[in-house]
């Protein structure tokens, strides 16, 4: 589980995020959901550590990320996987060779265990025969299921999802969305999905979190978001009405 | 006072590189593939220039010596000297600040547009030690062995050109080349050579691993690190010359 507690984030002067507090569930795919400039990336941003928040608190399961120095962070970022809106895949390196990176870096594993993991990995997010290509010879959304699969290698705890179905057609963002949530409800993995696309949300969100201007505006459970009664949210969903 | 901002990123940077790497053997790996980017790529042009340094100075020094009570043997001396001392090590490392130098710079800033930097990062890896320190060091290795080659090549290329134009026989320019050899020359060269490879893939790699934005700033990021590299070389040229050979 990971809690946030009165983050905020500023730039110069500017406030990005205004004391936002949220509760993320394991086992549950957690969206965080709202306009371009909300503050979303910004948030998601703060709680893999990339940046560090002015103020407040991020617990990863009762541990305040924020106050750990660099090592201790290290151990929590062991349990992260990150899904990127544009893959992040280092291009320099083969699909297995991007699996089998984080395993390289942080296992003792023997080069066929290592084999082993990496081709599980593919195998899970349906992707086979790409081993040996580059990144820049398989299509989009080949690209974001090695994102995927470089993700769980290490079997992570939290998994973070930004703009996961971005650049995407219909068909392969329904696949990655069902990826998302069968990897999600698997391995009982705390996921975070920051989008603004309401399909995916009413296709597999289950907590969510709406931010605008940022600040929190609601944070529910999918069955109640009709009913929230918050009126920039309702707006927000029709304007994405599909 | 902008130069001073920009002078405390960069000691900042360096600083953050020297943390024991995360595994040793994908370390030397990544230090090795960087020895073959920088020094085996660099081999042609490295070969090319320094022939052509050496006969075009063989050409230009036998020219104004020519007809003068100088004795013939001077030439080659001369060439040797201004070669081991200036145009090997400095040229060399002029043109590999704009190859090497716009190459590691395009590649960070690549890596970082494309937040591939953010998700070593997240990892918890130190992406600066494990990208940039290994071409720091692989530059530290390699470069004094292109200017050594460019050395060796340059007396060879002076050679030719001087028997081509008849300008001195091979005679007088070996017994130039003997002539009160001083192997400090080649200590000098190489102390040299090791400042400007540091100086190249650290400036380069500070400007392209502070890239932001996109392509455009990509490109901006190259034409900087080549830039403030080659005038860092000079500026070090000339105060490595002032410290070790004006005593």
């Amino acid at each position: 589980m990971i809690e946030l507690k009165n983050i905020v984030k500023k730039f110069d002067e500017k406030v990005v995020l205004d004391e936002i507090s949220a509760t993320f569930l394991p086992g549950k795919t957690n969206f965080i959901i709202g306009a371009s400039g909300s503050g979303k990336s910004v948030m998601m941003k703060c709680m893999v550590g990339l940046l560090t928040p002015d103020k407040g608190q991020i617990f990863y399961d009762g541990i305040d990320f924020v106050a750990l120095d660099y090592n201790q962070k290290k151990e929590i970022r062991k349990q992260i996987g990150m899904l990127f809106q544009g893959t992040a895949l280092f291009d320099s390196l083969t699909v297995e060779d991007n699996v089998a990176f984080p395993l390289r870096m942080f296992t003792r594993m023997s080069e066929a265990e290592l084999l082993e993991r990496v081709n599980f990995c593919l195998q899970r997010v349906n992707l086979m025969n790409v081993n040996k290509l580059f990144p820049s010879n398989i299509s989009g959304g080949m690209k974001k299921r090695v994102g995927i699969a470089r993700a769980i290698a290490l079997n992570p705890k939290y998994l973070f999802c930004d703009e996961p179905n971005s650049g995407l057609d219909p068909l392969t963002s329904r696949l990655i969305d069902e990826l998302i949530l069968e990897i999600t409800r698997e391995f009982n993995i705390t996921t975070i999905i920051n989008t603004h696309d309401m399909k995916s949300l009413f296709d597999m969100g289950e907590n969510i979190v709406y931010i605008y201007k940022g600040k929190k505006e609601w944070e529910g459970e999918k069955s109640n978001i009709r009913n929230s009664g918050n009126e920039k949210l309702l707006e927000f969903m029709r304007a994405s009405e599909f | 006072m902008k130069f001073f901002e920009l002078f405390g990123k960069y000691t900042l940077f360096v600083l953050s590189l020297f943390k024991r790497p995360e595994r040793r053997k994908v370390f030397i790996k990544q230090t090795i593939h960087e020895m073959n980017s920088i020094g085996v790529g660099s081999f042609g042009i490295v070969s090319l220039i320094s022939v052509f340094t050496g006969a075009v100075s063989t050409i230009q020094i036998g020219v104004q010596l020519i007809d003068s009570l100088v004795p013939g043997y001077i030439l080659g001396r001369i060439v040797r000297d201004s070669n081991i001392l200036e145009f090997s090590p400095t040229i060399t490392c002029l043109v590999l600040a704009g190859k090497v130098g716009s190459n590691i710079a395009s590649e960070l800033g690549t890596m970082k547009v494309t937040e591939q930097i953010d998700a070593l990062e997240i990892m918890g890896i130190n992406s600066a030690n494990y990208l940039v320190l290994p071409k720091i060091l692989a530059g530290m290795i390699t470069i004094p062995l292109l200017v050594t080659y460019a050395m060796a090549l340059s007396i060879i290329g002076g050679a030719l050109s001087g028997m081509g134009s008849e300008l001195i026989s091979i005679d007088d320019y070996v017994k130039g080349l003997r002539a009160d050899f001083k192997a400090f020359s080649i200590s000098f060269a190489l102390i040299k050579a090791f400042t400007f490879a540091y100086l190249i893939t650290s400036v380069s790699a500070f400007h392209g691993y502070r890239t932001e934005g996109g392509a455009l700033e990509v490109g901006q990021s190259s034409t900087k690190a080549v830039v403030y590299s080659a005038v860092a070389v000079i500026i070090f040229d000339y105060l490595l010359s002032e410290i070790l050979l004006s005593v």
